[in-house]
């Protein structure tokens, strides 16, 4: 490790045109991607034996030349391949995103309705997941080769095995249909209408717009899967926890501080925690991934209208707009997430943000 | 006059010397109890990953005596639809009176030989572009990379619907769909592993003496890679699984009746006071990955965990 | 000279049941550096772990260990809280890997020094930055705020020397505290010790296979071997006219120790594995001096002069030269 002198100089003169100079730069691999996935999603989507016109139409209809015709043109589809895909992108640079083959509305506005939805689900998820795993990680982890350990891993590994349409399917058996404790699905019970939109998550709107009961009903059905989303997520970040603070232990400044006589709950809040967190928060990237990934399978269990399903419906209609309004949107939330988890590597060890 | 043995504080503060000594573990008997801790025994006696070993052996003899184990046909309809376990149907009927049990037994002849070819396609198309860039480097290299980078902006599920969806579903296309998604992180395991044999100083010695690429390759890089792939493959062993199941689950995998689990689970949607039309198949999977995880995890253990660690 | 810490017999076992330190019995007095030499595996820096309690969970130790009169090994944890840091601290060998990474300096100077003599923030700051000046480090309030990884190995392991003393503990245990830094750093560093010992009576004991070093800054030295004390005295006599093989072959094996000759004369053999150690004297199988009796039974330190203990019953007879 290189190690500079006491008289370098202070490092807040140099730390902001660099932080801008990696943003820039993060930035220009962001729309690189981007322009990537546009054009995989096209590509794919043209490769294909059939169009949007043969998944979206009736038997009757794809029985008519002229019918097919007309919704081709309608749609572009008759045009070629690079013309409709500069087409595409010229919108694109105009913040069109196209109009969905199948809901007949801006892909924006679907979006707009869809993604609220599933952040609803999957932000509680997160943050429970990470507090719960960073703490069941932790301990397994102190608790190294004893039984508790052993239960902790096994358990993980099990949260990791579950199919999560299976589980969501047995925690609304359990739930619902034993117990009666818990709605079967959607986000609202019939006899509340959706609230006012302001953010789209109709437990805050509910509660802006002072519909209490509305807003228990909401968080009533949020209840089932978020359990299942936090489990599945859970199960993967305890594993890295784990092994992060494993490492951690094994170093000498956890002795050493120990050799201070620093009491236990120090040396492990204070000095394992936070050499731990780097590659924690990577993890946490992974792990919103693995969220995304559920949103799809849970969200159609639970009758949840969001980007899951619209991604669903989009695949299967063979809908090339919202395929590619959803792989986009879904790429920039990834390369987002990156962005700050980079950022927050900055933020906690200082070797990375002072070198 | 001896004293207590200390309560220590620092639970793993593991001396230089203590690891060495480790290593001398297990040499007790089979039967008396091997002493230490579970993790430092070798791997045939932890209890752990000996069930696990045993699940996937029953498993794998499911899959080839099924014909003999089943009780009936699994495309076979009976009257009796949506008949809960019983004598007759150990794990009841569906909705078309097809024997569940017998449905599951012929499932894994699906799910195991599938996911065999979907990891050893994915394996063999990611193994060779990693070990390519790897080895060669720099813009080939920096490009694998950047197609990596793509496929992993997608969540896999997504992907796999997309392209299962474009093509037609089938079981076919699912296992292209599989193959196309889990390529990168063989690529990205076993360029890493190539990556740090390269810089190994008795690689740069062979050539000196005149190795050539090809035959140094093969000596030195390719048994250094072994390791981690193994223990990618089997962990992606059971992440296929999964991923086929969810797969067949939304509809885009092998095309009904065939007895897929993800498919069965989602007819027991349909209604979910049967519950054993999708508890039973939903055990199968879990069953079967879970023991593809643990013998994963317990491999993984023993090979340097740095390696494992694709995305 | 009054002993500030007495061992006697110290005995460790490994959770694994495999003994790795034997029958160890040393002293270190007030105001003194005492040296503790040996190869990897002989058990020194168990030993000196033992003596703060470090060592794995399930290590069993015997013997008994007295530290300024307190009765180490029953110590409990609440008591070991107290005598770490404060009687005893310690300094490891790595620096870099002994202080934290992310944690700034300051903190790490003055999280136990406000835990252990109750000082409120300012005034540990104030304590932190005559320490730094203690230790020589230029410009102590910037080094308060930065990080570790800003500075060179020699700074790093001035600053954990710092923080080994900041609780006013009277005895320090080094455990090879120069042998992951330069030659000329370690010249730095070993003047520090000396200095401290000089200015505030501080007592040290330092661990070390460099035999150079022992004599540069130790008044006494005890050699281990396979987790035995083979032989001890004062440094200076110890090492000009050792009374045990072991010493000599140590001594010996030094690339300029050989008078003039050409080649290297290394110990024949390898090291003692432990666990594998033959019953009687360890070094037997390697000794060019071994009798018949000793393999028979573990030898026992024995007077072979003044001050001066030898675990070897043949060399005061031998005349071993180095």
């Amino acid at each position: 490790m290189t190690a500079t002198t006491i008289g370098a100089p202070a490092a807040g003169r140099r730390r902001v045109p660099s932080l801008v100079r990696f943003l820039a730069k993060r930035v220009a691999i962001t729309l690189g991607l981007l322009w990537g996935v546009t054009v995989v999603t096209f590509a794919l989507v043209h490769v294909v034996p059939g169009d949007a016109a043969t998944a979206n139409l009736s038997e009757q209809a794809l029985n008519d030349p002229s019918v097919v015709a007309a919704y081709r043109a309608k749609w572009g589809l008759d045009q070629p391949i690079y013309l409709q895909y500069l087409h595409y992108l010229g919108n694109l640079l105009h913040g069109d995103l196209g109009t969905s083959q199948q809901t007949g509305r801006p892909v924006l506005t679907d979006l707009l309705q869809y993604v609220p939805a599933t952040l609803e689900l999957a932000v509680p998820s997160m943050i429970l997941a990470l507090f719960i795993g960073t703490a069941v990680g932790m301990f397994a982890a102190v608790r190294h080769g004893r039984a508790s350990d052993q239960v902790v891993r096994a358990g993980s590994l099990l949260g990791l095995s579950t199919p999560p349409f299976w589980l969501s399917l047995v925690v609304l058996y359990l739930f619902f249909y034993l117990l009666g404790v818990s709605p079967s699905g959607g986000r609202l019970s019939p006899q509340f209408a959706p609230p006012p939109s302001v953010t789209g998550l109709y437990t805050v709107d509910t509660a802006l717009a002072g519909q209490w009961a509305a807003t228990w009903d909401a968080v009533q059905h949020l209840v089932l899967p978020v359990l299942v989303l936090t489990c599945l997520t859970v199960a993967t970040l305890i594993r890295f926890v784990r092994s992060a603070m494993l490492e951690v232990l094994q170093q000498d400044y956890i002795r050493a501080a120990y050799a201070k006589g620093l009491p236990r709950r120090t040396v492990l809040g204070r000095h394992l925690l936070r050499a731990g967190l780097v590659p924690v928060i990577t993890v946490s990237g992974l792990a919103f991934a693995s969220l995304l990934s559920g949103t799809v399978l849970v969200e159609n269990i639970f009758g949840w209208p969001g980007v899951g399903q619209y991604a669903y419906r989009s695949a299967t209609g063979l809908d090339l707009p919202s395929i590619l309004g959803v792989s986009l949107f879904v790429a920039l939330v990834y390369t987002v997430v990156n962005l700050l988890v980079d950022l927050l590597y900055g933020l906690i060890d200082p070797r990375i943000r002072l070198s | 006059m001896s004293t207590e043995p200390t309560t220590t504080e620092p639970p793993s503060a593991v001396d230089l010397d203590d690891r060495r000594v480790r290593q001398k573990l297990g040499r007790r008997s089979w039967l008396g109890r091997a002493r230490g801790r579970t993790v430092d025994r070798p791997l045939w006696r932890q209890p752990l990953t000996l069930v696990s070993l045993a699940i996937l052996v029953l498993w794998l003899a499911v899959a080839a005596l099924a014909p003999v184990l089943a009780p009936y046909d699994p495309l076979a309809q009976h009257p009796t639809t949506y008949l809960p376990p019983s004598g007759a149907h150990p794990f009841g009927t569906d909705e078309l009176g097809r024997d569940i049990l017998s449905r599951v037994l012929y499932g894994a002849r699906l799910s195991i030989p599938l996911a065999v070819v979907i990891v050893a396609l994915a394996l063999a198309v990611g193994g060779v572009l990693g070990l390519v860039a790897g080895y060669v480097g720099r813009f080939v290299d920096e490009a694998l990379m950047r197609l990596t980078d793509l496929v992993f902006a997608f969540p896999q599920i997504i992907l796999a619907m997309a392209v299962s969806a474009a093509f037609g579903p089938s079981t076919r296309n699912a296992v292209l769909a599989l193959v196309i998604v889990s390529w990168p992180v063989y690529a990205r395991v076993i360029r890493s592993a190539v990556l740090t044999v390269r810089g190994e100083d008795y690689l740069h010695a062979a050539r000196l003496l005149g190795v050539g690429p090809v035959r140094a390759l093969r000596r030195d890089v390719l048994p250094n890679s072994v390791g981690p792939a193994v223990v990618l493959a089997t962990l992606e062993l059971g992440n296929a699984v999964l991923m086929l199941a969810a797969l067949s689950f939304l509809g885009l995998g092998p095309r009904p009746p065939a007895p897929e689990w993800g498919a069965m689970i989602a007819l027991g949607s349909h209604d979910l006071s049967k519950w054993w039309v999708s508890v039973f198949p939903g055990l199968a999977i879990l069953t079967v990955v879970l023991a593809f995880n643990i013998l994963g995890d317990a491999l993984r253990d023993r090979i340097d965990p740095r390696y494992a660690k694709g995305r | 000279m009054t002993a500030l810490l007495t061992v006697d017999g110290l005995g460790i076992t490994l959770p694994s049941g495999v003994p790795v330190v034997h029958d160890a019995t040393f002293s270190v007095g007030e105001g003194e550096i005492v040296g503790v030499a040996g190869e990897s595996g002989s058990g020194k820096s168990l030993t000196a772990a033992a003596l703060l309690n470090l060592l794995p969970a399930g290590t069993s130790v015997t013997g008994t260990a007295t530290f300024a009169g307190e009765d180490l090994l029953s110590l409990d944890r609440a008591g070991w809280q107290r005598v770490r840091g404060g009687g005893i601290s310690m300094v490891f060998q790595d620096p870099t890997a002994a202080l934290h990474p992310m944690l700034p300096i300051g903190r790490q100077l003055t999280e136990h020094m406000r835990r252990h003599l109750r000082l409120s923030k300012k005034d540990a700051r104030a304590r932190a930055v005559e320490l730094l000046d203690q230790v020589r480090i230029p410009d102590p309030e910037r080094t308060l705020r930065s990080y570790p990884h800003q500075f060179s190995g020699g700074m790093r392991q001035r600053v954990a020397i710092a923080i080994a003393l900041a609780c006013r503990p009277t005895l320090l245990i080094a455990d090879e505290p120069t042998t992951a830094l330069d030659v000329t750093v370690q010249a730095g560093i070993l003047a520090l010790l000396s200095r401290l010992r000089d200015e505030t009576g501080l007592s040290v004991l330092f661990i070390t296979h460099d035999l150079g070093v022992l004599s540069a800054l130790t008044s006494r030295t005890y050699v281990f071997y396979a987790g035995r004390v083979m032989e001890t005295g004062p440094t200076g006599a110890l090492l000009s006219a050792p009374h045990h093989p072991y010493t000599a072959a140590l001594l010996s094996a030094r690339p300029h120790g050989a008078a003039g000759t050409g080649a290297l004369r290394p110990i024949p053999g390898s090291p003692v594995v432990p666990g594998q150690a033959p019953s009687g004297c360890p070094f037997e199988p390697r000794c060019a001096y071994a009798t018949a009796d000793c393999a028979a039974a573990p030898p026992q330190p024995a007077p072979v002069g003044t001050g001066r203990l030898s675990a070897c019953p043949v060399a005061p007879e031998l005349e071993v030269a180095p």
